[in-house]
Formats: C-alpha cells, structure tokens, sequence
C-alpha cells in the first residue's frame, strides 16, 4: 500500500504543476457561483411573490434545501460528467504515449498498487473540488436557516457520485494510449449512466424498468441529495467505483500477458 | 546473473524473436548486437517484465521473471529505448520517486540520490524541468533512474543514442566503471561500443541469435565488423513464419 501512496503523492503534484487543476477548479466554482446565485435570486423572487399574494401555507413550505441546494447538486453533478474525463483522460494514456508506462511496469510495484494510487490522487483532487464548493451551503447557513443534515448528505452524494466517475474515467484511460479517445469514451460512458434510466419512465415496466432504475446514478443521487442515506444507494455507488477499478486493473494487468 | 532460455515472442502472425538463448555472467557487460528491427528491444522488454514471452523463461539471479516477478524486478535497472521521464517534474523529485517506488528505505534516499546525481553528472541539474533538459541530459536521467536502487542487474536498451561524441565518451566510461559485480546488459547497433566496453558479444538478427562469444574468443586479426557481418548473413531460418513457429512452442509444451 505504500507504494500506492507513493503514487498518488506524485499523481496529485502533477495535477498542479500543469494547468489542468486549475482550470478544472476555477470552471467548477465559477459555474456553481453562477447556479448558486441564480437559484437564490429565484427563490427570493418566488418567496416575495408569495408573501405578496398572502398564501402562508406555501410559504412554509419554501425551504432553501428544496429551492436551492437540491438544484445546485444536480447541476454540479452535471459539470462532473464534463470536467471528470478531462482530468482522468492522462492517467494511463499519457503514461503509455510517453513511454513512462514502461517503468511504472517493470517497477517493482503490483498493478493493484498502480491503479490505487492513480485512484486515490484523482479522489483527492475531487474532494478538494467538492470542499471548495462548500462555500454555497456555508453562505446558506449564515444568512439563513437552512437544514444542515441534508446539505451534508447531498454532497456527501455528489462526493460518492465523482468518485464513480473518476473510476470510469480510469478505467477508460488505461484502454488507450490516446487522450482524447479516453476522455470522449468517458463522457459517453458517464452520460449514459446518468440517463440510462429514461426508457424506464417512458412507458416499459416490469423487471427491465427496475434494472435500469436500479443502474441509473441519477436515481440514487437524487436519494442522497433529498437527504436520505440509504445502505442500498450507498452499496450502488461503493460496487460500481470497485467494479470499474478491478476492470482497470486488469486492463493493465493485460499488457503483461498479452 | 542473467539467464535467458529459448525465448520466443509473436505479435499477431509476427515472429519478433525466436528461441533466443544467452546467458550474461555477474561482473560482466554483454553487448546485445543486432540491426534495427532484429528483435533487441523485445527481448529486453521480456528481460525486465514489462511483457511475456510467448514461450520460454528468463532468470534473473536465481528468480524467475515471470513467476516470481516482483522479486526479480526489484534487482532490475532499467533504461528503456526512450528515457521513461515524467517532463512535468524536477529531477530531483522524479528521481526520489523512482527511489521510493523500487523500494529504497527512507533512511537512505538521500545517500542514494546524491550519489546517483554525482555518477550521472547531474548535480547542476537538479532542480531542473525534465521536459526542459536536452535530449543527452534526458539520457542520464534516464541512466540515474535506472541506477538509483543500486540494483543487480542493469539492462540498458541503446544508452547512447542521440547523445554528442563527448557524452557518448562519458557514458560508455560510467557503464564501464558500474560493471563491479553487477550483471549489465546493453544494446546497441554501434560496433565499436561494443569491442570497447563489452567482455561478451550476443548478435542477434531476425529474431534469433546468430553468434555468442566472449570478445577475448575472437581470433586476433577479425575485426568485430568482419564477425558481425559474417554472423548476420549466415543461413538462418528464414520464412519461418508465426504458426510454424507457434506450432513448435506448443508441441515444446505438450
């Protein structure tokens, strides 16, 4: 495991001697501003709108949660499906282009190892990103009262959510020595997740509606982000982020018997 | 100690190389010889477990480099064809990386790394950019990431190339002194490399081995040149092609 942590030291370093962290952190925040700012001047706007026409059972009803952050989570999900292939696309695609890939493979270091800490650096990075866009909740509870539990859970969610795609995002880079293919592969893959569940609601019903409800990770985000931490969604995200990792890791481990 | 038995290698229905045998000795430097294309590369990537061979075994002091491959490849050093460098990072740090990772203990990273930089004459360089030094400097890098764990065996896959007459000097002078009792193996198609650092000479060519000879076995008044010659436009197997030869290996196996 200590090799593993070797790794991601290195991994996490590189990410911000390039550009690419930065980029990728200021386009993050800079849009959950923009949503941030948007869904508050709408809430307010609907708020005042309300007390206007004198209806207080709606009013009890406007909560910040509901009107805010539940939102603002699902948009920020949204941008994770871009900038996750962006900053996963070099992990193994550019090792291979710039024949580093060849010492990282006759290093003595398990490709368990390898894969772990590729992980780890890149779950790192996202735990950064997503603890920088806690400023939004935290501007909520100064001026507001909002509910605390539920804000945790849905990032606790949008967390769990980025992990799977940077899990993905490895798995797709470590099948090609080109980057862009690794990144378009990525979005496909991470798109599809997210909307694998729409036949369901058109119309099919039965066990296939259930399977792709089960598969989707829109509907167990949408859980989290409502603020119900349930063991179930919390096993979906856990098995698809050690499912893909596992397929990573063979893929790498196939150079060796191919 | 290197030992390499009966090794073969096919990509898709290419032979790259066939039932290559040689053995380098502990304290000595094989010059691995062989026109472009005639499967160097290959083996040594076999030699340092980046890939398998398609048949055959290879010993690296007493382990087995594909059944008991993390053991074995801890002896290793390595220099690919192309400096395997992180052009983003110091040298510095590349190199305490490399340390780590090959498994030097903490206690003597620090020993390790300046007496690597020394040897490599690169401590000026240091602190500097890997994708910002020359192509001769991302040589000696590459010569220090190899040399850094202070391993068994050196492989080092055509350590010279693209380097100046002056480094080529430097280099083939540090290999040299680096022999002691470690085992080295180096590639190259530069002749008189070899008739100058090498005490074995293996020519390879098309895939197979074609001579193995101490350089102090060769009749005086021969010039490598003339042996080499000689060896590579001798009758060989030719047309061999990939499911004869796959065919071999597993009637080898059966």
């Amino acid at each position: 495991m200590k090799n593993a942590f070797t790794i991601a030291g290195k991994e996490l370093a590189a990410y911000f001697v390039q550009p690419v962290a930065y980029v990728v952190l200021t386009v993050f925040l800079l849009l959950g501003g923009f949503f941030f700012f948007e869904l508050l001047s709408y809430f307010q706007i609907v708020l005042q709108m309300y007390a206007a026409m004198q209806n207080p059972q709606v009013l009890e009803h406007m909560n910040l949660n509901q009107r805010v952050i539940e939102p603002l989570l699902h948009n920020l999900s949204i941008v994770l499906v871009i900038l996750v292939p962006a900053i996963t696309m070099r992990s193994f695609a550019e090792e291979k282009r710039s024949g580093t890939y060849e010492f990282l493979l006759t290093a003595p270091v398990r490709t368990g190892e390898i894969v772990a800490g590729k992980f780890i650096a890149a779950a790192a990075f996202m735990l950064i990103m997503i603890a920088l866009a806690g400023i939004f909740p935290i501007i909520l509870v100064i001026f507001g009262n909002p509910e605390v539990g539920v804000m945790v859970a849905g990032y606790l969610g949008l967390l769990l959510l980025s992990l799977c795609f940077v899990a993905i995002g490895l798995f797709t880079s470590s099948i090609t020595q080109n980057q862009i293919i690794a990144a378009i592969t990525c979005f496909g893959a991470l798109l599809i997740l997210y909307v694998i569940s729409w036949p369901a609601q058109t119309g099919s019903s039965g066990w296939v509606s259930d399977l792709l409800r089960y598969l989707s990770i829109t509907d167990h985000f949408s859980q989290m982000v409502t603020g119900i931490i349930d063991t179930r969604d919390l096993v979906y995200f856990l098995s698809l982020i050690l499912v893909a990792l596992f397929l990573t890791q063979r893929s790498v481990e196939s150079a060796r018997w191919r | 100690m290197i030992e390499v038995k009966n090794l073969t290698k096919v990509y898709g229905n290419f032979v790259a190389i066939r039932d290559v045998s040689f053995k380098a000795e502990r304290g000595s430097i094989l010059g691995f010889l062989g026109p472009n294309g005639a499967g160097k590369t290959t083996t040594m990537r076999i030699i340092t477990g980046f890939m398998p061979a398609t048949a055959g075994t290879v010993v690296v002091d007493d382990l087995d480099i594909f059944t008991q491959s993390l053991e074995a490849r801890r002896r290793i050093g390595y220099l690919p064809e192309s400096p395997p460098l992180y052009l983003d990072m110091r040298v510095e740090a590349y190199l305490r990386f490399v340390a780590r990772l090959r498994g030097v203990q903490r206690a003597k990273l620090d020993e390790a790394l300046e007496h690597t930089l020394e040897v490599c004459g690169l401590a000026d360089m240091r602190s500097r950019i890997c994708g910002q030094l020359s192509k001769g400097y991302r040589q000696r890098v590459g010569l220090a990431q190899a040399l850094i764990h202070d391993p068994q065996v050196l492989v080092l896959d055509e350590p010279t190339i693209g380097l100046d007459p002056r480094q080529i000097h430097e280099i083939r002078g540090l290999i040299k002194t680096l022999s002691g009792d470690r085992t080295v193996v180096l590639s190259t198609h530069i002749l008189p490399e070899v008739s100058q650092i090498c005490d074995k000479v293996v020519i390879i060519a098309e895939g197979t081995v074609v001579l193995e000879e101490k350089l102090s076995e060769i009749p005086a008044g021969t010039t490598l040149e003339q042996v080499f010659l000689e060896a590579i436009s001798k009758d060989r197997h030719t047309g061999a092609d990939a499911e004869e030869t796959l065919e071999e290996v597993g009637a080898g196996r059966a």
